[in-house]
């Protein structure tokens, strides 16, 4: 099999996203911000958005990540933008169901991000495509600096 | 006389499969070792002729069981070289015998102003139970600096031990660097302070042959499953002296001598540390797996581990991109090697050689604080032990370059 295989878990698009991340840096000011730390690898992301008139008007992600991690944070920060929170969110249950090998409703939501179902033929590595997804419900659901651990 | 990795392989059924179709190369030792069929077949047989409790019946199988379990005691007071059997106390893993020094002679022995000096080469087994005392006792955590290769650094430990220290903690053997650490020289360091020396054996007892009382360690805390034992068991070792004065961390059965309404009394060592039913098969396997260590002989165990580190090592070093964490005399090393390659990402790669039947681990192995020295936020770490073979590691080696090419070109 070799690395036949591979091809599923990094196509060409993950590895785009991955080497050239989307809304990759830091805001200056933002309404919302997490760091979310990764405590199998040792990965930190922190992620930071502007809410304005309750929709993500800007988003941001730093920090250092595997290939699914940072793709996976690019791809978000893609699709949620404009965003209601509500709206956000929702997508985050949809990429749950997704790398869970589940069939989302809306696929076509997800964006780039739908690539990533790869994922769920790959146990050990789903929690590094959801680690943006939980910082972004996390961020969502505290407005104020807050630093987080996904525990095992 | 030497013995060849293919041959020793065989006594491993877990290794004669195929992951991913493809044939299993296990470089994961420093994490767990696999288990040979004498194991397997030592604990099989205890629970079909002898399981019973001990310390307990006057019946037959108790019988069995007790005099099947004093006896893995004897073995691994042997294996070690302590003076006497009471001494060698059965816990749960490295990380219980650890916990068990700090919660009991530490929260007696460190007060106020005190200090406890560990490493940075530490497992987080052997800096978080000191970390948590020194917070509750109000006591100073010092760490001895490492050289630029890995090493510790000496003259920072001569700088870090102190009249105030009262534990010095400190690996044996790195579980990332594959360093060794003079321990003698360094407890003798501990003992003109006044300090007790603990020593973390875990990545070191299974490949060396290790002495306690020439070491002249006071506490060394070691695990079965990374030595081909079972996991759930793993040793504590203590000098009589330093035990005779402690209290048990844990009350109940087997380890009172005479219970009052009101209080109680404790029996003898070793069972006033070990309440409650024990691990005894864990126990009886780990015997077996001293046993089957003894019969390769652990001189040649070191010497196969050196001659696999040092074939494997340059072929690594020649990769493009790839940085070798740890000592750079490669003789000198154990066998564990951590290593990153370029921009890959630790993760990425140990999927990519899993997927080519390699087992290796991806992350900050317990080492949080190593590895913001080393300034990697993550590694990769391939381990050998005694099955392995200089096909695996060049095995491993060609799946690197496949890795390399794959994330490079390899997408169409």
């Amino acid at each position: 099999m070799a690395l036949t295989r591979l091809d599923q878990l990094y196509r060409q698009v993950i590895l785009d996203h991955s080497s050239h991340p989307h809304h990759h840096g830091t805001l200056e000011e933002a309404t919302n911000q997490v760091e979310m730390n990764n405590p199998t690898c040792g990965d930190v992301i922190e992620l930071q958005l502007n809410l304005t008139d309750n929709r993500i008007e800007a988003i941001r992600f730093s920090g250092s990540g595997c290939t699914i991690s940072t793709a996976s944070a690019s791809m978000m920060t893609d699709v949620v933008l404009g965003k209601t929170p509500k709206e956000a969110l929702a997508l985050v249950d949809q990429f749950s169901l997704l790398v869970q090998g589940k069939e989302p409703e809306n696929l076509d939501d997800l964006g780039d991000a739908a690539i990533l179902s790869g994922v769920a033929k790959f146990p050990a590595r789903i929690r590094c495509a959801t680690l943006a997804w939980k910082g972004l419900e996390k961020a969502l659901a505290t407005p104020d600096e807050t630093k987080t651990n996904e525990k095992e | 006389m030497m013995f060849q990795g293919e041959e020793v392989k065989k006594d491993f059924p877990i290794l004669n499969q195929v992951v991913n179709d493809e044939p299993l190369i296990y470089l994961d030792s420093a994490a767990t070792s696999q288990k040979p069929t004498a194991v397997l077949t030592a604990i099989e047989t205890y629970y079909k002729t002898s399981n019973a409790n001990v310390h307990r019946g006057v019946h037959t199988l108790a019988e069995r069981a007790t005099s099947q379990y004093e006896a893995a005691r004897e073995t691994v007071r042997a294996f070690i070289h302590a003076k006497e059997t009471a001494e060698v106390l059965f816990t749960r893993g490295a990380t219980t015998s650890l916990n068990w020094v700090a919660k009991s002679y530490g929260e007696a022995n460190v007060h106020e102003g005190d200090e406890i000096v560990i490493s940075y080469m530490e497992h987080h087994s052997n800096i978080v139970p000191w970390q948590q005392l020194a917070k509750k006792n109000k006591a100073i955590l010092k760490y001895i600096e490492l050289t630029k290769d890995g090493q510790l650094d000496l003259t920072s430990a001569k700088e870090q031990i102190t009249t105030k220290t009262k534990i010095v903690a400190l690996t044996h053997v790195s579980n990332v660097l594959g360093s060794v650490n003079p321990i003698a020289e360094l407890t003798q360091l501990a003992h003109s302070v006044g300090a007790v020396m603990v020593v973390d054996g875990a990545q070191a007892v299974p490949h060396m042959a290790v002495d306690v009382v020439e070491l002249g360690v006071d506490f060394y805390a070691f695990s079965g499953h990374k030595m081909l034992g079972p996991t759930g068991i793993g040793i504590l070792y203590g000098k009589r002296a330093l035990l005779e004065v402690m209290e048990p961390v844990e009350y109940g059965g087997e380890m009172i001598d005479f219970v009052y309404d009101q209080d109680s009394t404790w029996t003898e060592l070793p069972w006033k540390f070990e309440a409650g039913t024990p691990n005894i098969a864990g126990a009886i396997g780990l015997a077996a797996s001293i046993d089957y260590l003894n019969q390769l002989g652990m001189e040649n165990i070191h010497a196969h581990e050196t001659a696999l580190v040092t074939y494997l090592l340059p072929k690594l070093r020649a990769i493009p991109g790839l940085v070798v964490y740890g000592p750079t005399d490669d003789a000198s090393r154990t066998g564990v090697i951590t290593f990153n390659v370029d921009e890959l990402h630790p993760h990425d790669l140990a999927t990519a050689l899993d997927m080519q039947g390699i087992a290796v681990r991806a992350g900050h192995h317990c080492t949080q604080p190593l590895m913001r020295q080393l300034g990697a936020s993550s590694t990769a770490r391939a381990s050998v032990y005694v099955y392995n073979t200089k096909a695996d590691c060049d095995s491993l080696v060609e799946a690197i370059l496949a890795t390399k090419e794959f994330f490079n070109y390899g997408l169409n």
